[in-house]
C-alpha cells in the first residue's frame, strides 16, 4: 500500500500549499467536514456547481463591461453573485479580487473594472485548475483503493 | 452564561420527528450548502430559490397553494437578504404579517455586515442574522431557536431582543451573548474576515439592494 500512502502525502502537501499561497481558505474546509459516508461527493459536488456559476457570471461581466454605456449596478450585481459563490466554497482569492471589483464598480472606474475582470478571470482559472488537481489526486487515491485524508 | 431560562433538556423521547427548515436563497451554491448543514444537523430542509417561492410554499401568496397548509410544519425560515425580486427583509415582514408564520423563528443570511441592516431585520423580528459564508457552527445554533421556541413560545424570543437592546452599541461584550448575532469569525464587532474589507458606508449608497 506504500502508493497509496505516497498519494494520501502528496494530497495533503498539495492541499497544504493552497492554503498557503492562499487560493483556499478555512470555509474550504468546513465544506470537507460536511462529506461522509452518506454524501461522499458532496465537495465535488458544490465546487462543480461553482465552476458552472461562475463562467456564467464572468460571461455576463465581459458582456455588461462591453456595452457602450456601461451599466454599473448591473456589473455589481454579477460581481456580488461570485464574490458570494467563492466566499462560500472558500476561494479566497477570487473573493479578494471580486472585493476590489466591487469597490471600481461604486467609483464607476470602467478600466478599473475592465482590469479586475482580467484578475478574477486569472484567479478563477488558477483555482480552478487547483481544485482540479486536488479532485484527480482524491479519485488516484479512492482507485488505489485507499481513503482520503483529511 | 448559556440561557437558564431555556433549561430544559432534550429527553431522548422527545423530538421523534425531524425539524423541518425553509431555506431561502438565490444562489444554487449556497442553498446546496446550507441544505447540506441542516441536514448534517438533522433536519428535514426544503430549499427554494426566492421569497416568492417561499411565499408560495408557505401558503401565503394568493394562490393558497401550500405544502404547509397539508400539515408539512415549518419550524424555522432561514433567508438569504440580497434576493433580485423580494429580499430577504421584504420576505420577513410578509411572514410577521401573517397570522399562520408570524411565530416562526425567522434567520437572515447575508454575506454583508452592515449594522444598519442588522438592526432593520431584527427590528421586524429575525431572530438571528448570520453573515455568510455559514459554516457549521451557525447552524448549530439556530436548533437552539427551533427547539426553545416549542417550548417557550414567545418568551425565548423576548430575551433576545432584552438582550439586543442592552447592547446596541457595537461592543466586545454584545458578541458573548449566544442566542444573538452571529459572532463567530465573521463578528461584526470586530471585523476581521475578508467581509471587512468592503466599506459600509459606501456599501449603502450603491448596494443593489437596500
Amino acid at each position: 500500500m506504500d502508493g497509496v500512502v505516497q498519494l494520501q502525502r502528496q494530497l495533503l502537501d498539495y492541499t497544504a500549499l493552497l492554503f498557503q499561497e492562499g487560493f483556499l481558505n478555512d470555509q474550504f474546509t468546513q465544506l470537507q467536514q460536511l462529506q461522509d459516508e452518506t454524501n461522499p461527493d458532496f465537495v465535488v459536488e458544490v465546487v462543480s456547481l461553482f465552476f458552472e456559476d461562475s463562467e456564467r457570471l464572468l460571461n455576463e461581466l465581459a458582456n455588461t463591461l462591453d456595452q457602450q454605456s456601461i451599466d454599473f449596478r448591473k456589473v455589481d450585481s454579477h460581481v456580488h453573485q461570485l464574490k458570494g459563490s467563492s466566499s462560500s466554497i472558500g476561494a479566497q482569492r477570487v473573493q479578494n479580487v471580486c472585493i476590489a471589483f466591487r469597490n471600481f464598480c461604486d467609483a464607476q472606474n470602467t478600466e478599473g473594472c475592465l482590469k479586475c475582470l482580467q484578475q478574477v478571470k486569472n484567479e478563477y482559472s488558477l483555482v480552478k485548475n487547483k481544485l482540479e488537481t486536488l479532485f484527480k489526486l482524491e479519485q488516484q487515491i479512492l482507485a488505489a483503493g485507499g481513503s482520503i485524508p483529511m | 452564561m448559556p440561557d437558564e431560562i431555556g433549561g430544559f433538556d432534550l429527553s431522548p423521547g422527545h423530538s421523534e420527528e425531524e425539524a423541518h427548515v425553509l431555506a431561502v436563497d438565490d444562489s444554487l451554491v449556497d442553498r446546496k450548502v446550507i441544505e447540506r448543514l441542516l441536514k448534517i444537523s438533522s433536519c428535514k430542509v426544503t430549499a427554494v430559490d426566492s421569497g416568492r417561492r417561499a411565499l408560495q410554499f408557505l401558503g401565503l401568496d394568493e394562490e393558497k397553494n401550500s405544502a404547509a397548509l397539508d400539515g408539512l410544519k415549518v419550524d424555522l425560515i432561514i433567508t438569504d437578504y440580497c434576493m433580485p425580486g423580494m429580499t430577504g427583509y421584504e420576505l420577513l415582514k410578509k411572514i410577521k404579517e401573517s397570522s399562520t408564520f408570524r411565530e416562526t423563528p425567522v434567520v437572515i443570511m447575508s454575506s454583508e455586515n452592515i449594522l444598519t441592516r442588522i438592526d432593520r431585520c431584527l427590528e421586524e423580528g429575525a431572530e438571528d442574522f448570520i453573515v455568510k459564508p455559514v459554516k457549521l457552527s451557525d447552524v448549530k445554533r439556530l436548533k437552539d431557536y427551533m427547539t426553545r421556541e416549542d417550548r417557550d413560545g414567545n418568551e425565548g424570543r423576548g430575551i433576545n431582543k432584552r438582550k439586543l437592546g442592552e447592547a446596541c452599541d457595537v461592543s466586545p461584550s454584545f458578541s458573548s451573548s449566544p442566542p444573538s448575532i452571529s459572532s463567530s469569525s465573521s463578528s461584526w464587532s470586530a471585523p476581521s474576515s475578508p467581509t471587512s474589507l468592503d466599506s459600509p458606508t459606501r456599501r449603502l449608497k450603491t448596494s443593489t439592494c437596500d
